[in-house]
Protein backbone atom coordinates (compact mmCIF):
# COMPACT_ATOMS: atom_id res chain seq x y z
CA UNK A 1 0.00 0.00 0.00
CA UNK A 2 1.72 3.33 -1.21
CA UNK A 3 1.88 5.80 1.26
CA UNK A 4 3.25 9.23 -0.28
CA UNK A 5 5.88 11.50 1.47
CA UNK A 6 5.07 15.34 2.07
CA UNK A 7 1.09 14.86 2.45
CA UNK A 8 -1.04 14.53 5.33
CA UNK A 9 -3.08 12.37 6.21
CA UNK A 10 -6.61 11.47 8.58
CA UNK A 11 -7.61 8.65 10.40
CA UNK A 12 -10.24 8.40 8.31
CA UNK A 13 -8.16 7.85 5.26
CA UNK A 14 -8.21 11.00 3.44
CA UNK A 15 -4.62 12.78 2.42
CA UNK A 16 -4.13 16.66 1.68
CA UNK A 17 -1.61 18.08 -0.29
CA UNK A 18 -1.00 21.74 0.68
CA UNK A 19 -0.10 24.38 -1.91
CA UNK A 20 0.22 28.10 -0.33
CA UNK A 21 -3.38 28.59 1.42
CA UNK A 22 -5.01 25.78 -1.15
CA UNK A 23 -5.44 22.12 0.24
CA UNK A 24 -6.00 19.28 -2.11
CA UNK A 25 -8.40 16.18 -0.32
CA UNK A 26 -8.50 13.16 -1.77
CA UNK A 27 -9.02 8.80 -0.21
CA UNK A 28 -5.73 7.37 0.59
CA UNK A 29 -4.76 3.97 -1.15
CA UNK A 30 -5.28 2.11 1.42
CA UNK A 31 -8.98 3.39 1.01
CA UNK A 32 -9.46 2.81 -2.21
CA UNK A 33 -8.13 -0.86 -2.23
CA UNK A 34 -10.72 -1.13 1.14
CA UNK A 35 -13.78 0.30 -0.73
CA UNK A 36 -12.89 -1.86 -3.94
CA UNK A 37 -13.73 -0.93 -7.06
CA UNK A 38 -15.43 2.84 -7.05
CA UNK A 39 -18.38 3.35 -8.74
CA UNK A 40 -19.54 6.91 -8.20
CA UNK A 41 -18.01 10.21 -6.76
CA UNK A 42 -20.26 12.83 -5.06
CA UNK A 43 -18.71 16.36 -5.14
CA UNK A 44 -19.29 19.28 -3.09
CA UNK A 45 -20.52 22.63 -4.67
CA UNK A 46 -17.90 25.07 -5.40
CA UNK A 47 -18.01 27.88 -3.24
CA UNK A 48 -19.25 25.98 -0.55
CA UNK A 49 -17.70 26.79 3.19
CA UNK A 50 -16.94 23.54 5.19
CA UNK A 51 -15.86 23.00 8.82
CA UNK A 52 -13.59 20.75 9.79
CA UNK A 53 -15.20 17.26 9.91
CA UNK A 54 -18.04 18.35 7.66
CA UNK A 55 -19.15 15.53 4.80
CA UNK A 56 -17.19 16.95 1.77
CA UNK A 57 -18.47 14.52 -0.71
CA UNK A 58 -19.33 10.67 -1.24
CA UNK A 59 -17.37 7.62 -2.53
CA UNK A 60 -19.79 4.74 -3.00
CA UNK A 61 -18.01 1.42 -4.33
CA UNK A 62 -20.37 -1.60 -5.45
CA UNK A 63 -21.12 -2.40 -2.00
CA UNK A 64 -21.20 0.69 0.16
CA UNK A 65 -21.53 4.38 0.23
CA UNK A 66 -19.20 6.22 2.46
CA UNK A 67 -19.20 9.97 3.41
CA UNK A 68 -15.52 11.53 2.92
CA UNK A 69 -14.89 14.43 5.75
CA UNK A 70 -13.05 17.93 5.48
CA UNK A 71 -9.85 17.59 6.69
CA UNK A 72 -9.87 21.15 7.87
CA UNK A 73 -12.10 23.71 7.67
CA UNK A 74 -11.71 25.60 4.50
CA UNK A 75 -13.86 26.82 1.59
CA UNK A 76 -14.35 24.44 -1.67
CA UNK A 77 -12.69 26.49 -4.73
CA UNK A 78 -12.14 24.06 -7.11
CA UNK A 79 -13.51 20.37 -7.52
CA UNK A 80 -12.12 17.35 -9.79
CA UNK A 81 -14.82 17.43 -12.24
CA UNK A 82 -13.42 14.38 -14.26
CA UNK A 83 -14.32 12.34 -11.04
CA UNK A 84 -18.08 12.41 -12.12
CA UNK A 85 -17.53 10.29 -15.58
CA UNK A 86 -14.58 8.16 -14.50
CA UNK A 87 -15.26 7.70 -10.46
CA UNK A 88 -12.30 4.64 -11.07
CA UNK A 89 -9.61 6.98 -11.49
CA UNK A 90 -9.43 6.66 -7.39
CA UNK A 91 -8.58 3.29 -7.80
CA UNK A 92 -6.27 3.59 -10.78
CA UNK A 93 -4.38 6.50 -8.99
CA UNK A 94 -5.72 8.01 -5.41
CA UNK A 95 -3.12 10.24 -4.71
CA UNK A 96 -3.51 12.40 -8.44
CA UNK A 97 -6.84 12.14 -8.38
CA UNK A 98 -7.72 15.00 -5.51
CA UNK A 99 -11.92 15.20 -4.74
CA UNK A 100 -11.51 19.01 -3.73
CA UNK A 101 -9.63 21.87 -3.17
CA UNK A 102 -10.19 23.81 0.26
CA UNK A 103 -8.57 27.12 0.07
CA UNK A 104 -7.72 27.72 3.99
CA UNK A 105 -7.03 29.91 6.79
CA UNK A 106 -6.40 28.21 9.99
CA UNK A 107 -2.87 26.71 9.34
CA UNK A 108 -2.77 25.35 13.31
CA UNK A 109 -5.49 22.70 12.49
CA UNK A 110 -2.41 21.14 9.97
CA UNK A 111 -1.41 20.44 13.60
CA UNK A 112 -3.41 18.10 13.87
CA UNK A 113 -3.17 15.79 10.80
CA UNK A 114 -1.22 12.79 10.67
CA UNK A 115 2.39 12.47 9.47
CA UNK A 116 3.27 9.63 7.00
CA UNK A 117 4.76 7.57 9.57
CA UNK A 118 1.97 8.39 11.85
CA UNK A 119 -0.75 7.38 8.83
CA UNK A 120 1.48 3.93 8.11
CA UNK A 121 0.76 3.07 11.82
CA UNK A 122 -2.65 3.45 11.63
CA UNK A 123 -2.68 1.36 8.75
CA UNK A 124 -0.89 -1.61 10.14
CA UNK A 125 -2.96 -1.91 13.37
CA UNK A 126 -6.41 -1.88 10.82
CA UNK B 1 -18.14 -12.90 17.78
CA UNK B 2 -19.45 -13.98 13.99
CA UNK B 3 -18.75 -17.34 13.07
CA UNK B 4 -16.35 -18.76 10.46
CA UNK B 5 -16.82 -21.49 7.93
CA UNK B 6 -14.64 -24.74 7.22
CA UNK B 7 -13.47 -22.75 4.39
CA UNK B 8 -12.24 -19.50 6.06
CA UNK B 9 -8.40 -20.37 6.19
CA UNK B 10 -8.22 -21.43 2.99
CA UNK B 11 -10.28 -18.01 1.72
CA UNK B 12 -8.35 -16.00 3.92
CA UNK B 13 -5.13 -17.51 2.27
CA UNK B 14 -6.01 -16.76 -1.00
CA UNK B 15 -6.68 -12.30 0.29
CA UNK B 16 -10.50 -12.49 0.83
CA UNK B 17 -11.45 -9.43 2.19
CA UNK B 18 -14.22 -10.46 5.07
CA UNK B 19 -17.99 -8.83 6.05
CA UNK B 20 -20.16 -9.73 8.82
CA UNK B 21 -23.69 -10.96 7.44
CA UNK B 22 -26.12 -12.91 9.25
CA UNK B 23 -24.07 -13.79 12.17
CA UNK B 24 -20.93 -15.13 9.83
CA UNK B 25 -18.04 -13.50 8.49
CA UNK B 26 -17.73 -14.37 5.19
CA UNK B 27 -15.37 -13.25 1.99
CA UNK B 28 -17.40 -10.31 0.55
CA UNK B 29 -14.82 -10.12 -2.29
CA UNK B 30 -11.25 -11.70 -3.38
CA UNK B 31 -10.37 -9.24 -6.00
CA UNK B 32 -13.09 -6.87 -7.22
CA UNK B 33 -17.01 -7.40 -7.05
CA UNK B 34 -17.22 -6.20 -10.33
CA UNK B 35 -14.82 -8.59 -12.14
CA UNK B 36 -15.83 -11.47 -10.16
CA UNK B 37 -19.62 -10.75 -11.51
CA UNK B 38 -18.44 -10.95 -14.68
CA UNK B 39 -16.84 -14.15 -14.37
CA UNK B 40 -19.61 -15.69 -13.19
CA UNK B 41 -21.56 -14.37 -16.07
CA UNK B 42 -19.03 -15.35 -18.87
CA UNK B 43 -17.24 -18.65 -17.23
CA UNK B 44 -17.79 -19.90 -13.58
CA UNK B 45 -17.23 -18.28 -10.36
CA UNK B 46 -17.19 -20.73 -7.07
CA UNK B 47 -18.73 -19.45 -3.74
CA UNK B 48 -18.59 -20.79 -0.15
CA UNK B 49 -22.37 -20.50 1.06
CA UNK B 50 -21.50 -22.64 3.92
CA UNK B 51 -23.85 -19.90 5.88
CA UNK B 52 -27.11 -21.02 5.05
CA UNK B 53 -28.64 -23.56 7.22
CA UNK B 54 -30.15 -27.05 6.13
CA UNK B 55 -33.12 -28.12 8.57
CA UNK B 56 -33.67 -31.73 7.98
CA UNK B 57 -37.70 -33.24 8.33
CA UNK B 58 -38.31 -37.03 8.56
CA UNK B 59 -41.15 -38.94 9.43
CA UNK B 60 -44.33 -40.34 7.97
CA UNK B 61 -45.94 -37.08 7.99
CA UNK B 62 -43.03 -35.40 6.85
CA UNK B 63 -44.86 -33.96 3.45
CA UNK B 64 -48.18 -33.23 4.84
CA UNK B 65 -46.71 -31.56 8.21
CA UNK B 66 -44.38 -28.94 6.22
CA UNK B 67 -46.83 -28.62 3.65
CA UNK B 68 -49.12 -26.99 6.17
CA UNK B 69 -46.17 -24.86 6.80
CA UNK B 70 -45.19 -23.34 3.79
CA UNK B 71 -47.49 -21.30 0.78
CA UNK B 72 -46.29 -23.67 -2.20
CA UNK B 73 -47.20 -27.34 -2.71
CA UNK B 74 -44.57 -29.85 -1.80
CA UNK B 75 -47.06 -32.46 -2.27
CA UNK B 76 -47.29 -32.39 -5.88
CA UNK B 77 -43.35 -32.67 -6.67
CA UNK B 78 -41.97 -36.08 -7.05
CA UNK B 79 -38.59 -37.50 -5.22
CA UNK B 80 -35.41 -36.09 -6.68
CA UNK B 81 -36.71 -32.68 -7.06
CA UNK B 82 -36.54 -29.34 -5.42
CA UNK B 83 -39.14 -26.78 -4.54
CA UNK B 84 -38.75 -23.19 -3.59
CA UNK B 85 -41.49 -21.59 -0.97
CA UNK B 86 -41.91 -18.77 1.27
CA UNK B 87 -42.96 -20.05 4.95
CA UNK B 88 -45.87 -17.12 5.85
CA UNK B 89 -46.65 -16.31 9.26
CA UNK B 90 -50.99 -15.89 10.13
CA UNK B 91 -50.71 -12.92 8.60
CA UNK B 92 -49.40 -13.65 5.41
CA UNK B 93 -46.03 -11.70 5.73
CA UNK B 94 -42.96 -13.90 5.19
CA UNK B 95 -40.84 -16.08 7.99
CA UNK B 96 -38.40 -17.41 5.57
CA UNK B 97 -38.24 -18.42 1.78
CA UNK B 98 -36.34 -21.43 1.28
CA UNK B 99 -35.43 -24.42 -0.59
CA UNK B 100 -36.73 -28.00 0.02
CA UNK B 101 -35.18 -30.94 -1.49
CA UNK B 102 -37.36 -34.40 -1.21
CA UNK B 103 -35.36 -37.29 -1.09
CA UNK B 104 -38.99 -39.38 -0.55
CA UNK B 105 -42.25 -39.02 0.90
CA UNK B 106 -40.67 -39.17 4.38
CA UNK B 107 -37.28 -37.19 4.21
CA UNK B 108 -37.18 -33.37 3.35
CA UNK B 109 -34.26 -31.00 3.46
CA UNK B 110 -34.60 -27.67 3.89
CA UNK B 111 -32.14 -25.26 2.76
CA UNK B 112 -33.04 -21.75 4.68
CA UNK B 113 -31.23 -18.38 4.78
CA UNK B 114 -28.14 -18.10 7.52
CA UNK B 115 -29.78 -15.32 9.50
CA UNK B 116 -32.90 -17.43 9.64
CA UNK B 117 -31.84 -20.24 10.80
CA UNK B 118 -32.52 -20.46 14.35
CA UNK B 119 -35.96 -18.94 14.01
CA UNK B 120 -37.28 -21.10 11.50
CA UNK B 121 -36.02 -23.96 13.62
CA UNK B 122 -37.83 -23.00 16.47
CA UNK B 123 -41.02 -21.73 13.94
CA UNK B 124 -41.03 -24.64 12.08
CA UNK B 125 -40.60 -26.53 15.94
CA UNK B 126 -43.46 -24.75 17.28
CA UNK B 127 -45.69 -25.14 14.71
CA UNK B 128 -45.40 -28.61 12.93
CA UNK B 129 -47.64 -31.34 14.03
CA UNK B 130 -47.82 -34.93 13.58
CA UNK B 131 -45.53 -37.73 13.30
CA UNK B 132 -42.09 -36.11 12.11
CA UNK B 133 -38.83 -35.10 13.57
CA UNK B 134 -37.18 -31.78 13.00
CA UNK B 135 -33.11 -31.39 13.11
CA UNK B 136 -30.89 -28.62 12.49
CA UNK B 137 -28.40 -29.61 10.32
CA UNK B 138 -26.93 -26.80 9.36
CA UNK B 139 -23.05 -27.41 11.15
CA UNK B 140 -22.65 -30.41 9.62
CA UNK B 141 -22.90 -29.42 5.98
CA UNK B 142 -20.90 -26.91 3.82
CA UNK B 143 -22.16 -26.07 0.60
CA UNK B 144 -20.23 -24.39 -2.00
CA UNK B 145 -22.10 -23.01 -5.22
CA UNK B 146 -20.73 -23.64 -8.36
CA UNK B 147 -22.44 -20.70 -10.92
CA UNK B 148 -21.68 -19.91 -15.11
CA UNK B 149 -22.08 -21.09 -18.09
CA UNK B 150 -18.42 -23.26 -17.63
CA UNK B 151 -20.17 -24.73 -14.10
CA UNK B 152 -21.66 -27.86 -16.02
CA UNK B 153 -18.40 -28.84 -17.54
CA UNK B 154 -16.38 -28.64 -14.84
CA UNK B 155 -18.05 -30.49 -12.36
CA UNK B 156 -18.16 -33.04 -14.99
CA UNK B 157 -14.52 -33.23 -15.45
CA UNK B 158 -14.41 -33.99 -11.89
CA UNK B 159 -17.09 -36.52 -11.56
CA UNK B 160 -15.60 -39.85 -10.20
CA UNK B 161 -17.96 -41.83 -12.33
CA UNK B 162 -19.68 -41.05 -15.72
CA UNK B 163 -23.27 -40.25 -14.63
CA UNK B 164 -26.18 -37.77 -15.71
CA UNK B 165 -26.25 -34.41 -13.97
CA UNK B 166 -29.33 -33.50 -12.40
CA UNK B 167 -31.29 -31.43 -14.33
CA UNK B 168 -32.49 -27.63 -13.34
CA UNK B 169 -34.05 -28.03 -9.86
CA UNK B 170 -33.51 -31.21 -9.48
CA UNK B 171 -30.82 -33.05 -7.38
CA UNK B 172 -29.10 -36.47 -6.84
CA UNK B 173 -26.05 -38.05 -4.87
CA UNK B 174 -22.86 -37.82 -6.74
CA UNK B 175 -19.33 -39.13 -6.23
CA UNK B 176 -16.74 -36.36 -7.09
CA UNK B 177 -13.26 -35.87 -6.20
CA UNK B 178 -13.23 -38.85 -4.28
CA UNK B 179 -16.08 -37.33 -2.16
CA UNK B 180 -20.04 -37.77 -1.56
CA UNK B 181 -21.60 -34.69 -2.24
CA UNK B 182 -25.73 -34.21 -3.10
CA UNK B 183 -25.50 -32.03 -6.01
CA UNK B 184 -28.12 -29.77 -7.07
CA UNK B 185 -28.92 -27.77 -9.99
CA UNK B 186 -29.28 -24.35 -8.35
CA UNK B 187 -28.40 -21.47 -7.42
CA UNK B 188 -28.50 -17.57 -7.10
CA UNK B 189 -27.28 -15.81 -9.82
CA UNK B 190 -29.20 -16.01 -12.93
CA UNK B 191 -27.19 -18.49 -14.61
CA UNK B 192 -26.75 -22.32 -15.27
CA UNK B 193 -25.07 -23.94 -12.44
CA UNK B 194 -25.08 -25.67 -9.35
CA UNK B 195 -24.83 -26.13 -5.59
CA UNK B 196 -22.82 -28.65 -3.69
CA UNK B 197 -23.34 -30.18 -0.06
CA UNK B 198 -20.76 -31.79 1.96
CA UNK B 199 -22.02 -33.42 4.67
CA UNK B 200 -18.93 -33.07 7.07
CA UNK B 201 -19.19 -36.22 9.14
CA UNK B 202 -18.65 -38.36 6.58
CA UNK B 203 -15.03 -39.59 6.68
CA UNK B 204 -14.12 -38.95 3.11
CA UNK B 205 -15.78 -35.03 3.39
CA UNK B 206 -12.59 -32.86 2.50
CA UNK B 207 -13.82 -29.47 2.52
CA UNK B 208 -10.49 -27.72 1.17
CA UNK B 209 -10.11 -30.16 -1.27
CA UNK B 210 -13.63 -30.00 -2.84
CA UNK B 211 -12.99 -26.39 -2.86
CA UNK B 212 -9.20 -26.32 -4.17
CA UNK B 213 -10.71 -29.11 -6.64
CA UNK B 214 -12.98 -27.23 -8.61
CA UNK B 215 -10.91 -24.62 -8.81
CA UNK B 216 -8.26 -26.64 -10.38
CA UNK B 217 -10.14 -28.33 -12.67
CA UNK B 218 -11.77 -25.31 -13.74
CA UNK B 219 -8.55 -23.08 -14.19
CA UNK B 220 -8.55 -23.72 -17.86
CA UNK B 221 -12.13 -22.67 -18.42
CA UNK B 222 -11.34 -19.22 -16.41
CA UNK B 223 -12.90 -20.33 -12.98
CA UNK B 224 -12.39 -18.53 -10.00
CA UNK B 225 -13.55 -17.61 -6.21
CA UNK B 226 -16.52 -15.34 -5.90
CA UNK B 227 -17.72 -13.03 -2.66
CA UNK B 228 -20.92 -12.72 -0.80
CA UNK B 229 -20.27 -8.92 -3.14
CA UNK B 230 -20.88 -10.43 -6.58
CA UNK B 231 -23.57 -12.69 -4.96
CA UNK B 232 -25.47 -9.99 -4.33
CA UNK B 233 -25.42 -7.97 -8.08
CA UNK B 234 -25.86 -11.19 -9.51
CA UNK B 235 -29.15 -12.33 -7.38
CA UNK B 236 -30.30 -8.27 -7.94
CA UNK B 237 -29.77 -8.69 -11.93
CA UNK B 238 -31.66 -11.52 -12.30
CA UNK B 239 -34.15 -9.79 -9.39
CA UNK B 240 -33.93 -12.76 -7.46
CA UNK B 241 -35.55 -11.67 -3.28
CA UNK B 242 -32.92 -11.24 -0.88
CA UNK B 243 -34.54 -12.08 2.72
CA UNK B 244 -34.59 -8.73 4.75
CA UNK B 245 -34.79 -7.06 1.60
CA UNK B 246 -37.75 -8.10 -0.76
CA UNK B 247 -39.21 -10.07 1.87
CA UNK B 248 -39.46 -9.59 5.84
CA UNK B 249 -41.11 -10.34 8.46
CA UNK B 250 -43.16 -6.94 6.84
CA UNK B 251 -44.15 -7.79 3.42
CA UNK B 252 -45.87 -11.00 1.51
CA UNK B 253 -44.84 -13.09 -1.25
CA UNK B 254 -47.35 -11.74 -3.07
CA UNK B 255 -46.21 -8.39 -2.42
CA UNK B 256 -42.58 -9.26 -3.64
CA UNK B 257 -44.31 -10.35 -7.04
CA UNK B 258 -44.08 -14.56 -6.47
CA UNK B 259 -47.37 -15.18 -6.71
CA UNK B 260 -46.86 -18.42 -8.26
CA UNK B 261 -45.07 -19.60 -5.47
CA UNK B 262 -47.80 -19.11 -3.35
CA UNK B 263 -51.03 -21.83 -3.92
CA UNK B 264 -54.64 -21.21 -3.42
CA UNK B 265 -55.47 -24.85 -4.56
CA UNK B 266 -54.44 -26.72 -1.57
CA UNK B 267 -54.98 -27.89 1.80
CA UNK B 268 -54.82 -25.04 4.64
CA UNK B 269 -51.90 -24.00 5.92
CA UNK B 270 -50.15 -20.57 7.60
CA UNK B 271 -51.12 -17.37 6.06
CA UNK B 272 -53.71 -18.88 3.10
CA UNK B 273 -56.64 -16.99 4.86
CA UNK B 274 -54.83 -13.97 4.56
CA UNK B 275 -52.95 -14.13 1.43
CA UNK B 276 -56.20 -15.22 -0.15
CA UNK B 277 -57.92 -12.17 0.91
CA UNK B 278 -55.02 -9.96 -0.66
CA UNK B 279 -55.98 -11.76 -3.67
CA UNK B 280 -59.32 -11.21 -3.51
CA UNK B 281 -58.95 -7.49 -2.31
CA UNK B 282 -56.20 -6.49 -4.37
CA UNK B 283 -52.52 -6.04 -3.43
CA UNK B 284 -51.84 -2.11 -1.53
CA UNK B 285 -48.64 -2.44 -2.91
CA UNK B 286 -45.94 -3.89 -5.41
CA UNK B 287 -42.14 -4.89 -6.02
CA UNK B 288 -40.72 -2.60 -9.12
CA UNK B 289 -37.75 -2.93 -11.06
CA UNK B 290 -36.37 0.59 -11.82
CA UNK B 291 -33.46 2.08 -13.72
CA UNK B 292 -31.68 5.31 -12.19
CA UNK B 293 -31.75 7.96 -15.52
CA UNK B 294 -29.95 10.88 -13.09
CA UNK B 295 -26.55 10.14 -11.40
CA UNK B 296 -26.92 8.15 -8.23
CA UNK B 297 -26.98 4.76 -6.50
CA UNK B 298 -29.95 3.70 -4.94
CA UNK B 299 -29.48 1.49 -1.45
CA UNK B 300 -31.96 -0.33 0.60
CA UNK B 301 -33.84 1.72 2.69
CA UNK B 302 -33.79 5.06 -0.09
CA UNK B 303 -37.44 6.62 -0.07
CA UNK B 304 -39.28 6.90 -3.45
CA UNK B 305 -40.73 9.76 -4.58
CA UNK B 306 -43.75 10.35 -7.46
CA UNK B 307 -45.68 13.45 -8.34
CA UNK B 308 -44.12 15.14 -5.11
CA UNK B 309 -45.21 12.35 -2.25
CA UNK B 310 -43.03 9.54 -0.89
CA UNK B 311 -44.86 6.38 -2.42
CA UNK B 312 -42.20 3.77 -1.15
CA UNK B 313 -38.72 2.64 -0.90
CA UNK B 314 -35.98 0.83 -2.55
CA UNK B 315 -35.29 -2.45 -1.47
CA UNK B 316 -32.34 -3.50 -3.24
CA UNK B 317 -30.19 -1.49 -5.33
CA UNK B 318 -26.82 -0.39 -6.86
CA UNK B 319 -24.72 -1.20 -9.50
CA UNK B 320 -25.88 -3.69 -12.54
CA UNK B 321 -22.77 -4.93 -14.01
CA UNK B 322 -24.38 -6.52 -16.64
CA UNK B 323 -25.99 -3.34 -17.90
CA UNK B 324 -23.72 -1.03 -16.37
CA UNK B 325 -26.32 1.21 -15.17
CA UNK B 326 -27.64 2.01 -11.56
CA UNK B 327 -30.88 0.66 -10.45
CA UNK B 328 -33.00 -1.60 -7.95
CA UNK B 329 -36.58 -2.73 -6.97
CA UNK B 330 -38.54 -0.92 -4.58
CA UNK B 331 -41.53 -1.51 -2.82
CA UNK B 332 -44.19 0.74 -3.99
CA UNK B 333 -48.06 1.77 -2.74
CA UNK B 334 -49.16 1.45 -5.81
CA UNK B 335 -49.66 -1.99 -8.06
CA UNK B 336 -50.75 -0.08 -11.11
CA UNK B 337 -47.95 1.58 -12.17
CA UNK B 338 -46.67 0.67 -15.54
CA UNK B 339 -43.06 0.55 -17.11
CA UNK B 340 -41.36 3.71 -18.13
CA UNK B 341 -43.30 6.12 -15.90
CA UNK B 342 -40.75 8.10 -13.52
CA UNK B 343 -40.36 7.77 -9.91
CA UNK B 344 -37.52 9.95 -8.43
CA UNK B 345 -35.24 8.48 -5.56
CA UNK B 346 -34.18 10.60 -2.72
CA UNK B 347 -30.64 10.12 -2.68
CA UNK B 348 -28.89 12.03 0.59
CA UNK B 349 -31.67 14.90 0.54
CA UNK B 350 -31.77 14.82 -3.67
CA UNK B 351 -33.92 13.89 -5.91
CA UNK B 352 -32.87 11.39 -8.72
CA UNK B 353 -34.64 10.26 -11.47
CA UNK B 354 -35.32 7.17 -12.02
CA UNK B 355 -37.76 4.79 -14.68
CA UNK B 356 -39.44 1.76 -13.88
CA UNK B 357 -38.54 -1.24 -16.28
CA UNK B 358 -39.48 -4.79 -16.53
CA UNK B 359 -37.79 -7.47 -14.63
CA UNK B 360 -35.20 -9.29 -14.50
CA UNK B 361 -32.83 -6.93 -15.47
CA UNK B 362 -30.79 -10.22 -16.66
CA UNK B 363 -32.59 -12.44 -18.19
CA UNK B 364 -31.66 -15.63 -16.77
CA UNK B 365 -29.51 -18.17 -18.22
CA UNK B 366 -31.31 -21.61 -17.12
CA UNK B 367 -30.78 -24.80 -18.44
CA UNK B 368 -33.93 -26.31 -18.30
Amino acid sequence: MEIREGLYYTKDHEWVRVEGNRAYVGITDYAQDSLGSIVYVELPEEGKALSKDEVLGVVESVKAASDIFAPISGTVVEVNEALADNPELINESPYENYMAVLSFENKDELNELLSPAQYEELTKGE
Amino acid sequence: MDRKTPLYEVQKNSGARFISFGGWELPVSYTDIITEHQVVRTKAGLFDVSHMGEIQITGKDAVKALNRLISNDIAQVPAGKILYSPICYENGTVVDDILIYKFSEEELLLVVNAGNTQKDDEWIRSQITGDVKVENLSDKYVQLALQGPEAEDIIKSILDEDTELPGFFRFKEVSLLGMKVLLSRTGYTGEDGFELYLWLPNSCADPEKLWNGILDAGKDKGVAPVGLGARDTLRLEAALPLYGHELSEDISPLEAGLKIFVKMNKDDYIGKAALSRQLDQGLKRKLYGFEMVDRGIPRNGYDVIMDGSRIGYVTSGGLLPTLNKNGGLALLDNPDLKDGETIEIVIRGRKCKAVLVPLPFYKKKYKK
